[in-house]
């Protein structure tokens, strides 16, 4: 904004805080908060019998908002204001914390698995827990999967949920037709979705940023629009239902077997309980993000994954270095839609009913918030990002309509303080100081 | 011209190479060698086509004609039959970037590890056997840090392993650049404008690096560069091009003494001559760059 500072106040040892400027930013955001509430907010028609309808104002709402637009627009200029003449430089408790975070992976990766593993037996812990559990995990996965696409090999992609509905309808599809049981069908899940990853990653070998990330973004709405549309083979809006279970080695969660198949409850002699197969997917999923984890993690230390890295900060270069970028460019496509495929194959199994209403656009958008949020490349971050992008909506549940006007304002709250994402710091992948472990072998 | 020398061996031969960007020759019938052991240096005012001839090289454009025959222990490589990306390895042509291209976000041993990325792609067996941590690939990567850490050394560059490579001071980022070339065990070190933003003592250092190489490494270096420091001072042989034309063929004192040469410089102020960054300095770093600047300016 430019500067007025007609009515500049100069406070002791401290630069004028430009009043004047700061008023007339906050008064021009308050007007444009009104005009947009004014036809959003200030109009509502309702019935008034008869299939007519008439409309009834709330211009009071409209005032209060931007009211609400303006004190927060001025307190937000302010403090940046005053937090610059400081002369401290984004260095926030938060970011304190971030760092601190990032350094300490170790103990905190640790203390998070123990936790993730002892929720079902946590006295708070419910059904509805291990479920908002279970949904978190599949996103963790999902976002950890995104994350060697977009975080690491830096190709922005808008469609990853094709990948996650390529892997939901094999397993589907391998059900139904071919009587898969969902750890057999796991694998070609994984497969066809990577082949999906290839196939989307031949054309899209030229393109980047922006051009890359709405060719994706078609990609995921194909995918979704055959699924709806290929009716015969893919029940189209009808989708598929029916999806098997998943069982424990072979002993199934029901409470009674056909003869000669012993359930879950019996051979343990149990009583039987629904949770059981809640708690089950539970784990199932933890241990297939964990894995994601792990191989993500694993292959950041291998020299593939530092060429999705270094691909990602110089494309040129790597030319130069004698890396072949189409290689790594479909090795990142194929291994992130293989996780996709993989997440897919659990919800099937998870729903029981897949349908391509699962897989629209706001789905790919979710995930990709998920890895922007945590901080691009980030895995710590993904996890915090994944749990605040899931669990928020549901504690919102109280406040009824609001609660996606609190999501968006935690979004844009995170993005201010936070604009390169939660965790944006980044270790290296090998310390020239930590290389005497592999010297001593020498 | 120089005379074919007891024992030189000719690494990379370049043979009426032309590039044409529509109607534009960039580069017009080019011809040239350059050898094993010795710095060869092409020089030009700007727009001469001297980052064009090094795109063809390195294979970032594909030549309109010409032959550029890369000589290895008696095979012949045809660099413009490759595949761009190819020519690192299989022809061992390594070069670096007049505007710095460093992989900004990893730490300065990671650009150098990833420099190393076809033998330790190879040893990983295409990561498989690295997720398990093969020994061989083990093996492998501790060769790469071996590798990195000699030219860590060489370049002066071990106290900022660890640091982003995007944080470095600027001569640190040039040398580091120099330094990821070198890991990949190249044959011929193509380098454009290494001096460009140096200091005179960066540049000096430069130039004691360049011969150093050339004295231990055993191979050839191709040098693209305005400061005539570091041409006239440490150049074995030097091309100079005019309007993508060779116009002199040479040893620096040959070349300075070149009547087209001579015009080639006079027709323009030297000064519009000089890269980006840094103002084309005095040139105090050879006895024989100041006089071939007197000869010019």
């Amino acid at each position: 904004m430019t500067a007025a500072s007609g009515l500049a106040v100069d406070q002791a040892a401290r630069p004028p805080v430009l009043w004047a400027s700061l008023l007339k930013d906050a008064l021009l955001a308050a007007l444009v908060a009104a005009l947009l509430a004014l036809p959003l907010v200030g109009l509502q028609t309702y019935d008034i019998g008869g299939g007519a309808l008439g409309i009834r104002t709330h211009f009071d709402w409209v005032a209060i908002g931007a009211a609400a637009v303006f004190a927060g627009r001025l307190v937000l200029r302010l403090s940046l204001q005053l937090r610059g003449f400081r002369g401290i430089s984004r260095e926030t408790p938060l970011s304190h914390l971030a760092t601190w975070a990032s350094r300490q992976t170790l103990p905190i990766t640790l203390a998070g698995i123990a936790f993730a593993v002892a929720l079902p037996l946590l006295p708070f812990s419910s059904r509805y827990v291990i479920d908002l559990g279970t949904t978190v995990l599949i996103y963790v996965m999902l976002g950890w999967g995104l994350n060697v696409v977009v975080g690491l090999a830096g190709l922005l992609d808008l469609g990853y949920v094709a990948f996650y509905a390529v892997g939901a309808y094999t397993f589907g599809l391998l059900a139904h037709d071919l009587d898969f049981t969902f750890w057999e069908a796991l694998p070609f899940s994984g497969l066809v979705a990577a082949s999906f990853g290839i196939i989307l990653g031949f054309p899209v070998l030229r393109l980047r940023g922006d051009y890359l990330a709405i060719v994706t973004l078609g990609f995921g709405e194909i995918i979704r629009i055959v699924l709806l549309n290929w009716a015969p083979v893919t029940g189209g809006p009808n989708g598929i239902g029916g999806i098997p279970r998943p069982s424990f080695f072979g002993l199934p969660f029901a409470r009674s077997a056909p003869e000669g198949v012993a359930t879950f409850h019996q051979f343990f002699g149990l009583e039987f309980s629904p949770d059981h197969r809640v708690i089950f997917l539970y784990f199932v999923i933890l241990g297939m993000a964990l894995v994601t984890n792990l191989f993500t993690l694993r292959i950041r230390r291998l020299p593939l994954g530092r060429a999705w890295e270094a691909l990602r900060e110089d494309e040129v270069a790597c030319r130069a270095l004698g890396i072949n970028p189409t290689n790594v460019k479909l090795s990142a496509f194929a291994i992130g839609a293989m996780f996709g495929g993989l997440a897919g194959c659990f919800f099937a199994t998870r729903q029981g009913f897949i349908s391509p209403e699962s897989f629209t656009f706001i789905e790919s958008a979710t995930i990709l918030a998920i890895v922007v949020l945590g901080g691009m490349g980030s895995q710590m971050g993904v996890v915090l990002a994944a749990i605040l992008l899931v669990t928020l909506p549901e504690f919102g549940r109280a406040f009824a309509e609001f609660r996606m006007l609190i999501f968006g304002a935690a979004m844009v709250a995170v993005m201010v303080w936070r604009p390169r994402g939660l965790i944006s710091h980044r270790e290296p992948t090998l310390r020239l100081g930590a290389a005497p472990a592999g010297d001593a072998g020498q | 011209m120089i005379e074919a020398g007891e024992g030189r061996v000719p690494l990379l031969a370049v043979e009426h190479l032309t590039m044409r960007f529509g109607g534009l020759t960039a580069v017009d019938n080019l011809s040239f060698t350059a050898y094993r052991d010795e710095i060869t240096a092409v020089i030009g005012p700007n727009g001469a086509g001297k980052t064009t001839v090094f795109n063809c090289l390195t294979g970032f454009y594909r030549p309109s004609a010409g032959r550029l025959a890369m000589n290895l222990n008696g095979e012949t490589l045809r660099l413009e039959r490759l595949q761009g990306f190819r020519i690192a390895r299989r022809a061992r042509i390594a070069r670096t970037f007049q505007n710095v291209r460093l992989f900004a976000g990893m730490s300065v041993l990671e650009n150098l590890i990833v420099a190393q990325h076809n033998p330790l792609m190879a040893a990983s067996a295409f990561s498989v056997g690295g997720l398990f941590g093969l020994p061989r690939f083990r093996a492998a990567e501790r060769a790469a840090i071996d590798r990195a850490r000699y030219w860590l050394d060489k370049l002066a560059l071990t106290e900022h392993a660890d640091r982003m490579a995007g944080v470095l001071p600027y001569g640190a980022q040039r040398r580091l650049e120099i330094a990821r070339a070198l890991c990949t065990g190249p044959a011929l070190l193509c380098l454009d404008e290494p001096a460009a933003g140096l200091n005179p003592r960066e540049s000096a250092e430069l130039n004691n690096l360049l011969l150093a190489i050339r004295a231990e490494e055993g191979i050839g270096i191709l040098l693209i560069e305005h400061d005539m420091s570091v041409v006239m001072g440490i150049s074995d042989h030097v091309i100079v091009l005019d309007y993508g034309r060779k116009i002199a063929d040479g040893t620096p004192a040959e070349v300075r003494a070149d009547p087209n040469v001579i015009k080639a410089y006079l027709g323009e102020d030297e000064l519009h001559d000089a890269p980006g960054p840094a103002p084309l300095r005095p040139l105090a770093g050879g006895e024989g760059g100041a006089r071939a600047d007197g000869a010019g300016g």
